[in-house]
């Protein structure tokens, strides 16, 4: 405060120029599109042809709500697809690194080496990691069905059929990332003060009872943190499907079994020219996303 | 429990703890392989011939070692991986010259100066955070093609400069900083801009390293973004250019397999090196994002 004192000016000028190359990014690509995904949302549009575009009112939210029309049935599909990687991932998302995390927190030798180990698929691309597994499920050729054989087990074709696709899917996800939660749930087992367990040992509480009475309660908050910054991601699902399954196998109802919704947007938007339906599905599915995170907030600040 | 009565309670103790860290070792073992295995098998492939992929047996160690993948993607002009290859440099660099930059200035502003609307300006900046990032998909989009960037680095650059978190994340850092030293400097009769490049940014070495790995992995990374402005094969960067790769062969998993080294290698080195810094970067700023 004393800076701001001996400085002060009638109209402090600097502090505006210190913001200003970021706030104007910021309003272009941050703030206007706020409202403008909600403008164009109201037209059928396509970038290549702006002199084509027709202002159609609600009629590309119509479309999402209208059952028994494709669109309905694409959308409505990806939305369960999504949901379904959701729910099949973020356990596997929150329970494997949460493990891994408890048994590097052991003061073991080597557990700086196997921290590093864990971690490292996290810092290659979507691009990457998605092409290696897409390598190592194919049918022909793939590391994982040749081991399967060898050992006398069924060797399904795990990218174009279900549940394989998707489980494909959760596999190459949780590979690559579980080793951030792993270390966000490491570094926060490391904040919990060893004497608390010492005491407890004193006391006769077995190692069962150490961890739900003493970890868990203290982990609770980046529990949850890390609960709902997974499933956030996990809603954002898009390369691996992309570049592993391409949405296949095909629903006989339309759409396909592991095409989730930020595909679906992507081809409605970017392989088809229809930027305003696809602006609208955006915004459906961040009013749900939003929803979503609002009702753990307040789920969150109730508990604390 | 068996153990115990069996054995005095100290040697019983003994063989407990052996037992744990014997099954601690084995888990961790097999978890090792179980990462590392797809990366072995990434660059065992990327040296194989295409007649050694479908083989009955499965060589870890290719038969016969064979650059001709490498040279084949690194020669063929319709996926030219060595123009992706610097543009992805070109494009990283640049943005997180121009990240670090403008995100400390910012950052500084809203940690250590007064002015009125500092607190409304940057709740709304934080505000945003909470927003999903489909919400900007097609509307940014349009604003890139509307500003003719498409097919331009700069529409994958200028966009990247909105984010907030480097802002939030140096204005943490600066927040923590004790203040003696700029009010000294400010005593002395320094000015605003002189305390800040003289004194304050100096001090924000190790922050601006870790927001620079950050910012790097990010932008040397992105797939989506750059898979929708830059469409011109000259222009991609590497990530689309490896969906572009995969479209352009079937079945030539090795070549695949080689484009996968050239993209991964860099990032793999460069953890190697920073393998601590960055696992902590990572730990600290989660738990705050």
């Amino acid at each position: 405060m004393s800076i701001a004192l001996a400085r002060k000016r009638k109209i402090p000028l600097t502090p505006y120029l210190f913001i200003l190359p970021h706030l104007l990014f910021f309003a272009v690509f941050v703030g206007y599109p706020f409202f403008s995904g909600l403008y164009i949302s109201f037209f059928q549009y396509d970038y290549l042809r702006p002199e084509a575009t027709v202002f159609v009112g609600l009629q590309n939210y119509l479309d999402l709500f209208k059952p028994g029309s494709v669109k309905f049935i694409e959308f409505w599909n990806s939305v369960r697809v999504t949901f379904t990687f959701v729910i099949w991932s973020v356990p596997f998302l929150v329970l494997i690194p949460l493990g891994l995390a408890i048994l590097l927190n052991s003061k073991l030798k080597g557990m700086t080496f196997f921290r590093a180990v864990f971690f490292s698929p996290w810092v290659l691309s979507c691009a990457v990691i998605s092409l290696i597994w897409w390598w190592i499920f194919q049918s022909q050729g793939g590391l994982l069905n040749y081991y399967l054989k060898l050992w006398g087990f069924d060797t399904p074709r795990w990218l174009s059929t279900m549940p394989y696709a998707m489980i494909s899917i959760v596999v190459a996800t949780v590979w690559w990332t579980m080793g951030y939660n792993m270390v966000i749930f490491l570094a926060a087992l490391q904040d919990i003060p060893t004497d608390l367990y010492e005491a407890a040992e004193v006391d006769g509480a077995n190692a069962w009872q150490r961890f739900t009475r003493i970890t868990l309660p203290l982990l609770q908050p980046v529990l949850v943190f890390i609960i709902i910054t997974t499933i956030i991601a996990s809603f954002n699902l898009l390369g691996q499907p992309m570049m592993m399954t391409r949405g296949a196998p095909a629903q006989p109802t339309g759409g396909g079994a592991t095409e989730p919704v930020m595909l679906r947007i992507f081809t409605e938007g970017f392989v088809r020219p229809f930027q305003g339906s696809a602006a609208a599905m955006s915004v459906v599915v961040a009013i749900m996303m939003m929803t979503f995170s609002f009702v753990n907030f307040r789920l969150f600040r109730q508990r604390d | 429990m068996t153990i115990r009565t069996t054995h005095s309670p100290v040697s019983g103790y003994r063989v407990q703890e052996f037992v744990n860290r014997a099954v601690i070792y084995l888990t961790l073992s097999i978890v090792t392989l179980i990462v590392v295995i797809p990366l072995v098998w990434m660059f065992s492939t990327s040296f194989k011939l295409k007649s050694q992929l479908f083989t009955k047996e499965i060589y870890w160690i290719p038969k016969q070692i064979t650059l001709e993948n490498y040279e084949k993607i690194l020669n063929n002009p319709s996926t030219p991986i060595g123009r992706w290859f610097i543009n992805s440099l070109f494009v990283a660099s640049v943005t997180t010259v121009l990240k670090l930059v403008i995100d400390s200035l910012a950052g500084y502003a809203y940690a250590r100066m007064d002015f009125p609307g500092r607190k409304q300006i940057f709740g709304l900046l934080i505000a945003t955070l909470f927003l999903p990032g489909v919400m900007f998909l097609v509307p940014n989009f349009v604003t890139v093609a509307n500003l003719g960037m498409l097919n331009k680095f700069s529409g994958v650059i200028i966009p990247a400069l909105a984010s907030v978190f480097g802002v939030y994340f140096m204005r943490q850092f600066f927040e923590s900083l004790p203040k003696e030293l700029e009010e000294a400097a400010a005593i002395d009769g320094a000015n605003r801009l002189q305390i800040f490049f003289l004194v304050a940014l100096p001090l924000s070495k190790p922050a601006l390293a870790t927001l620079a790995v950050i910012e790097f992995l990010a932008s040397w990374n992105d797939f989506l973004w750059a898979l929708l402005v830059l469409k011109d094969r000259a222009v991609q960067t590497l990530q689309p250019g490896l969906r572009t790769l995969q479209g352009a062969y079937t079945s030539e998993y090795g070549l695949m397999m080689a484009g996968a080294v050239i993209v991964a290698v860099p990032v793999l080195v460069l953890y190697i090196f920073l393998q601590r810094f960055i696992v902590q970067s990572v730990a600290t700023t989660g738990l705050k994002g």
